[in-house]
C-alpha cells in the first residue's frame, strides 16, 4: 500500500506530477477501498462458511466455542480498538505537520499488533496442548482458519506500518503530503473491523 | 488547530465508546438469552464498526463516491450468505 503511492509523492516535487495532489490523494484512497472490497469478500466466504456449519452443527459450535478464552480474545479486541486509536491520533498528528508525535503513534501501534499477535501465540500453544488442533472439527477448522488469516493481516499491517515509520524517519511526509500514511490507517482499521466480527462470532456466541 | 483538537475528543470518545460495547458484549455473553444472544453480539458488533468506519476511517467526512466503493461489497457479502442460504437450508 504505501509503497505504491510514494512514488506520488515527494517525488513528484522533482519532476512533472501526473496528476494534481488533490486527484493523486483520490486516486489512492479509492484504490484501497477498492482492495478492502476484496478483503471483504476474502473474508467474507469464510463468514459464510461460519453460518452455513453454525445452523448444521449448532451442538458442536456451543459446545466449542466454550473452550475459547472468552478474557483473552475481550483483551485482545482492547488492545486493537486501542491500536487504532493510535494509527487514527498519528494521522491528525501528520495533518497538523507533527513528525515526531506521528513516529511516537506509530511505534505504539506497532506495539499493540506484536501485544495482539503474542496473546495469539499463548492462545493457540494453550489450544494445541489440549489436543485442539484445525482438523479437531469444523468448529476448530475455522477458528484457525478465521483467526489465522487475521493473523496474516496484522503481520502484513505491522510490515505496512513499519515501512510507513521508516520513511516517516526520512522526512517523507508533511502536513501537505502524507497520503500513504492515511492509506495503511485505513487498512488497519479495516483488520480491526475483522476482528470485530471474528471476536463476537467465535468467542462469545459460537 | 481547533478544529484538529476536537477531531482528536471525537477519537477518543469513539476509542471509549468501543471499549464499553466490548465490555458490554462480554457481559450480556454470560447471560443465556438463546438466540438473543446472537442478535446482541451481531448489532453491538455492528454498532462499533460503524464506528470505526465512520470516524477512525473517515468516511462520515468522505465523498459519495468513497461510500459507494466502501457499500458495494458489503451489499455483494449479503447477496453471497443470503444466496448460500437459500440453496443450504432448502436441500
Amino acid at each position: 500500500m504505501s509503497g505504491q503511492s510514494t512514488h506520488n509523492g515527494p517525488g513528484a516535487a522533482g519532476h512533472e506530477a501526473h496528476m494534481d495532489p488533490a486527484t493523486a490523494r483520490e486516486a489512492a484512497t479509492l484504490g484501497i477501498w477498492t482492495f478492502l472490497a476484496t478483503e471483504v469478500l476474502l473474508f467474507g466466504g469464510l463468514f459464510t462458511a461460519y453460518i452455513i456449519y453454525r445452523i448444521k452443527f449448532p451442538q458442536m459450535f456451543y459446545e466449542d466455542h466454550l473452550k475459547l478464552d472468552r478474557v483473552l480474545g475481550a483483551v485482545n479486541t482492547v488492545v486493537l480498538i486501542g491500536s487504532s486509536l493510535t494509527v487514527a491520533l498519528g494521522i491528525a498528528a501528520i495533518r497538523k505537520g507533527r513528525v515526531g508525535l506521528l513516529k511516537l503513534y506509530l511505534s505504539l501501534t506497532i506495539l499493540l499488533a506484536g501485544v495482539f499477535l503474542g496473546i495469539k501465540y499463548i492462545e493457540y500453544m494453550e489450544k494445541f496442548s489440549h489436543g485442539l488442533f484445525p482438523n479437531t472439527d469444523m468448529f476448530f477448522s475455522l477458528y484457525f482458519m478465521l483467526t489465522g488469516l487475521h493473523g496474516i493481516h496484522v503481520l502484513v499491517g505491522m510490515v505496512a506500518l513499519g515501512t510507513v515509520l521508516f520513511l516517516a524517519g526520512k522526512g517523507r511526509y508533511s502536513e501537505s503530503y502524507h497520503t500513504p500514511v492515511e492509506i495503511t490507517g485505513l487498512y488497519w482499521h479495516f483488520v480491526d473491523l475483522v476482528w470485530i466480527y471474528l471476536f463476537p462470532l467465535l468467542y462469545l456466541v459460537g | 488547530m481547533k478544529e484538529h483538537d476536537s477531531g482528536i475528543r471525537i477519537y477518543l470518545a469513539v476509542w471509549g465508546a468501543l471499549v464499553v460495547l466490548t465490555a458490554v458484549t462480554v457481559a450480556v455473553s454470560y447471560v443465556h438469552l438463546g438466540l438473543m444472544n446472537v442478535v446482541v453480539a451481531l448489532l453491538v458488533a455492528s454498532v462499533k464498526a460503524s464506528l470505526v468506519a465512520l470516524f477512525f476511517m473517515h468516511l462520515r467526512y468522505e465523498s459519495k463516491l468513497v461510500w459507494g466503493f466502501a457499500l458495494t461489497p458489503v451489499f455483494f457479502l449479503v447477496l453471497i450468505i443470503a444466496g448460500t442460504l437459500l440453496d443450504t437450508s432448502f436441500r
